[in-house]
């Protein structure tokens, strides 16, 4: 066990846990930011999906001793209101179905939007190619991030 | 039928309201539990309390297909209020009250006319309570937007202020209410966000692996990687050594019913931590008696039974006769994989089991399934057990099972404090109740003339019924022949047959059952015969249901097929999809069409297969009859949805089978459809105002035999055998 400091969302919190544990889980089950899921714990399909200084991580296999002190950011940090183009995007082309992938989608968008504020489609595959949906929103998803891009979030 | 008290009971209502209850009715367990004689015969109900407010209260779960959408839009229509002035509560799983399940695409489906009725019943009763204080006529006074409004100076009560009295008065005859003109309809058919969407883009959704409660512990199984093997001893030492690691416990399988595996359970403080005991577990299995089964082995023994004439599920004319004699004959074996649901939330429940209560959080599509398989294993009575059903990452049929609830149970009574047990990838992959493995053998023949005069089909697969249904009461075909056995397309000399073939491996219902395995054989041989008539595959169907027919089939289905509606959703995928203009040198064209959950959906898919052999599908024009489309936006959904995991089934990943266990496990070696594979999905409605049928899976059969009948458009090479990896 270490104490380490994690800054998720802004806020500073120490944990006492084994650096070798996955972040994800130090998230979930000692801090509970529960909006970061778990899918395959193996970086298979995205669901675990944070950002660790800005850029998107898999959180299932990024041990919390590697990103001690540093900043965090989950899907209930990307905006306080659910007033991130993204997010209003999300909603407008009423893109979540179950709604267990959309986290992490949702975090990898808003990486490759901070990037690439104007992404073309192949920059699209590239960003959430690596995460899987199962009810198959795609689509939705390749619109809401070209209309977030587009300033029509609303 | 009297409503208030039984309501009352369940302890949910506080204060005067008006409650309507009523049952979903078009619902084969419903209808079950009816023979049960359940105290309450209401499943669902309407309350209105003084303030205005209409809580629709039903049983049913949100999974992203949007029932809890649509439903309250169906019921705002007839009550004469805002959509969204309709809240939505799950209803308590008293055991009083029967909480059917959400599954066979039956939610809106089922509760069309029940809900109209009931929301009618409640518009009436506010109609009389106004009519009576004003002391005129019920016929002068409407309903508006929530208030009950009478005469030319349009004097007007509240629905909040009218409950009271209302409340006392008796509930009209659900089949006498009168319902509205469907002309008047402002709310169903219109597109509608739905209500669950904002929490699932900023973490707030709260699915059941998100259960958290006081003093939570975690538990992993490790099972059995052999069907039907088990534990023969295990050491624990290592495992507890592991921080964090509270206990080890082995828990036994339990058969009818719930088909658990058994295994040793790790309970830690830590969904890590109890991964981490796991692995550090030494077990020797016993594997039991399903080892040496295999995907081959089974092949085989299928190819054997398909030899011999199967259970004849239909027969018309004389199929054997024509098709020695035939013009032109085809022959064609057919095989398809099983395949897993691969929920993206694996499977999970959560429990608080005391001496005297229990409390379940179970991301479930049968909750009252829930309630009795805890009871069941905690001895329990079910009065005491109160099931949460919470929202699920994915059902796709897999959470109609108890399984991870059963084991939740053995767990958390073993251990006496609030557990989480969780599926890793690993074991959702390796302990599916898997869509059977089918294989199936068929031959026809066209004559001269080009049509279509003999069809023997027959049908081998690994029985669902077979697996779940007592022994001395199983019908193995029951959820294997549909959408074989009612052929669409005229054939005059028909022969179906069935044969189970025996398997150690778990199946169940995967999203449109056995409507995906038969819509891939029957639309890919139509096509064959198609090309051995030398005939267009679309011309070659439209001839074949020219006369327009209705087929009930088996004859005790509760579903007949209309074939005029077959037909006019595979016109209007051709005529969308623009059949038969030209395509970009490389791409071909197919086109299939099933039925399935009372809804007919055809498909047109465009596709090419590169120079490696890879298939890649470019645009999949979809044409749908489901009948009035209550929430267009969310049929469209449904229908895109059911199209990618059609195409997933069809070109990516599937189970294979050696030593008796599943091959693969996680998402690097059962692959999926990625958005760099997404093709273009146009969905199209067929206006209809005949009731709505199904929408969660009739999309989905149609997938994979369009893309196989576009890759023999483009190339020529017919595929019968999924999934199609390389052409």
């Amino acid at each position: 066990m270490a104490e380490l400091t994690l800054v998720v969302n802004g806020r500073s919190q120490a944990v006492d846990v084994a650096p070798d544990t996955p972040l994800l889980w130090v998230l979930r089950d000692a801090l509970g930011y529960t909006g970061t899921k778990y899918g395959c714990g193996m970086s298979q399909c995205g669901a675990c999906t944070v950002h660790v200084e800005g850029v998107a991580a898999r959180s299932c296999v990024t041990p919390v001793g590697t990103v001690d002190g540093k900043k965090i950011t989950t899907i209930e940090g990307l905006s306080a209101d659910r007033s991130h183009p993204l997010q209003q995007a999300w909603i407008a082309e009423q893109v979540p179905q179950c709604g267990y992938c959309q986290s992490g989608m949702l975090m990898s968008a808003s990486a490759l939007l901070a990037k690439k504020p104007r992404p073309t489609d192949a920059d699209i595959d590239d960003a959430l190619g690596g995460h899987i949906c199962r009810c198959g929103t795609y689509q939705r998803i390749r619109r809401a991030v070209h209309r977030a891009a587009e300033g029509g979030g609303k | 039928m009297t409503t208030r008290r039984a309501f009352l009971k369940t302890g949910a209502a506080g204060g005067a309201a008006l409650v309507v209850g009523f049952r979903f009715s078009i619902d084969a367990l419903a209808q079950e539990a009816q023979e049960k004689k359940k105290p309450s015969p209401f499943d669902a109900w309407i309350h209105i309390d003084k303030s205005g407010t209409v809580t629709l209260i039903t049983a049913k779960s949100e999974m992203g297909q949007g029932a809890l959408t649509a439903m309250p839009m169906i019921l705002a229509e007839e009550l004469e209020v805002d959509w969204n002035g309709v809240r939505v509560e799950q209803a308590p799983t008293d055991p009083s009250i029967y909480d059917h399940g959400t599954g066979g695409s039956g939610s809106v489906a089922g509760s069309w006319l029940p809900l109209r009725q009931a929301g009618a019943a409640a518009r009436e009763m506010l109609v009389r309570a106004a009519a009576t204080a004003w002391n005129v006529e019920p016929a002068t006074c409407r309903a508006e937007k929530g208030f009950i409004v009478h005469g030319p100076r349009r004097r007007r009560l509240a629905y909040g202020e009218l409950v009271e009295a209302a409340s006392k008065l008796p509930i009209p005859d659900f089949n006498k209410v009168p319902l509205k003109n469907p002309d008047d309809f402002h709310i169903v058919g219109q597109s509608i966000a739905r209500t669950d969407i904002p929490s699932k883009v900023d973490g707030s959704a709260r699915f059941g692996i998100d259960v958290r409660v006081p003093g939570l512990l975690y538990a992993v199984v490790a099972r059995c990687p052999t069907f039907g093997g088990k534990a023969a001893r295990f050491d624990a030492t290592k495992a507890k050594a592991i921080a964090g690691v509270r206990h080890v416990l082995e828990i036994p399988a339990v058969g009818a019913g719930a088909h658990t595996a058994g295994g040793i359970a790790v309970v830690a403080d830590s969904t890590w931590a109890a991964m981490q005991g796991r692995q550090a577990l030494q077990i020797d299995w016993d594997h039991g008696p399903h080892a040496s089964e295999s995907s081959q082995t089974l092949r085989q023994a299928s190819e054997t039974i398909a030899a011999q004439p199967g259970k004849v599920v239909r027969n018309e004319g004389d199929a054997a006769a024509t098709l020695v004699g035939a013009e032109q004959k085809v022959d064609a074996v057919y095989e398809l994989p099983f395949q897993a649901h691969a929920t993206m939330e694996p499977m999970n429940c959560t429990v608080d089991i005391r001496a005297d209560r229990a409390e379940a959080w179970s991301p479930t599509q049968a909750p009252d399934w829930t309630r009795s398989a805890i009871a069941q294993v905690t001895g329990l009575p079910p009065p005491s057990i109160n099931v949460h059903t919470t929202l699920m990452g994915g059902g796709f049929g897999r959470r109609y099972q108890a399984d991870f609830v059963v084991e939740a149970a053995q767990v958390g009574k073993a251990v006496g404090a609030p557990v989480q047990l969780l599926w890793t990838r690993e074991d959702d992959m390796r302990h599916d109740f898997y869509r059977p493995f089918a294989y199936h053998r068929l031959s026809g023949a066209v004559d001269a003339k080009g049509n279509a005069v003999a069809w023997h089909h027959r049908i081998v697969s690994t029985s669902i019924r077979s697996f779940w249904d007592p022994p001395d009461r199983v019908k193995p075909e029951a959820s294997e022949i549909g959408g074989a056995v009612d052929l669409a397309y005229a054939v005059p000399n028909l022969r179906v047959e069935y044969a189970p073939v025996p398997s150690g491996v778990p199946v169940a219902w995967w999203r449109s059952v056995e409507a995906s395995l038969n819509a891939f054989v029957v639309e890919g041989f139509i096509d064959e015969l198609a090309a051995a008539a030398k005939a267009d595959p679309l011309a070659f169907r439209q001839r074949l249901l020219a006369e327009p027919r209705m087929i009930k089939q088996p004859p005790d289905s509760e579903s007949a097929l209309d074939t005029r509606r077959f037909k006019g959703v595979l016109d209007l995928a051709a005529a969308k999809a623009g059949w038969g203009s030209p395509l970009p040198a490389g791409r071909g064209r197919g086109i299939a069409c099933a039925f399935s959950f009372d809804s007919y959906v055809a498909e047109v898919a465009e596709v090419s297969v590169d120079k490696a052999g890879l298939p890649h599908v470019h645009r999949v024009v979809c044409a749908v009859d489901c009948g009035r489309a209550v929430n267009p936006d969310g049929v469209r959904a449904q229908v895109e949805s059911a199209v990618v995991y059609g195409l997933s089934a069809a070109l990516k990943g599937a189970i294979t089978i050696a030593g008796g266990r599943a091959e693969q496990s996680n998402f690097h070696d059962f692959e999926v459809m990625r958005i760099q594979e997404m093709p273009v999905v146009e969905v199209h409605l067929v206006a209809s105002t005949e009731r709505p049928t199904g929408i969660g899976e009739p999309g989905l059969p149609p997938a994979a035999p369009a893309v196989a009948n576009a890759i023999f458009a483009a190339t020529g090479k017919r595929l019968r055998r999924l999934p199609i990896l390389r052409v």
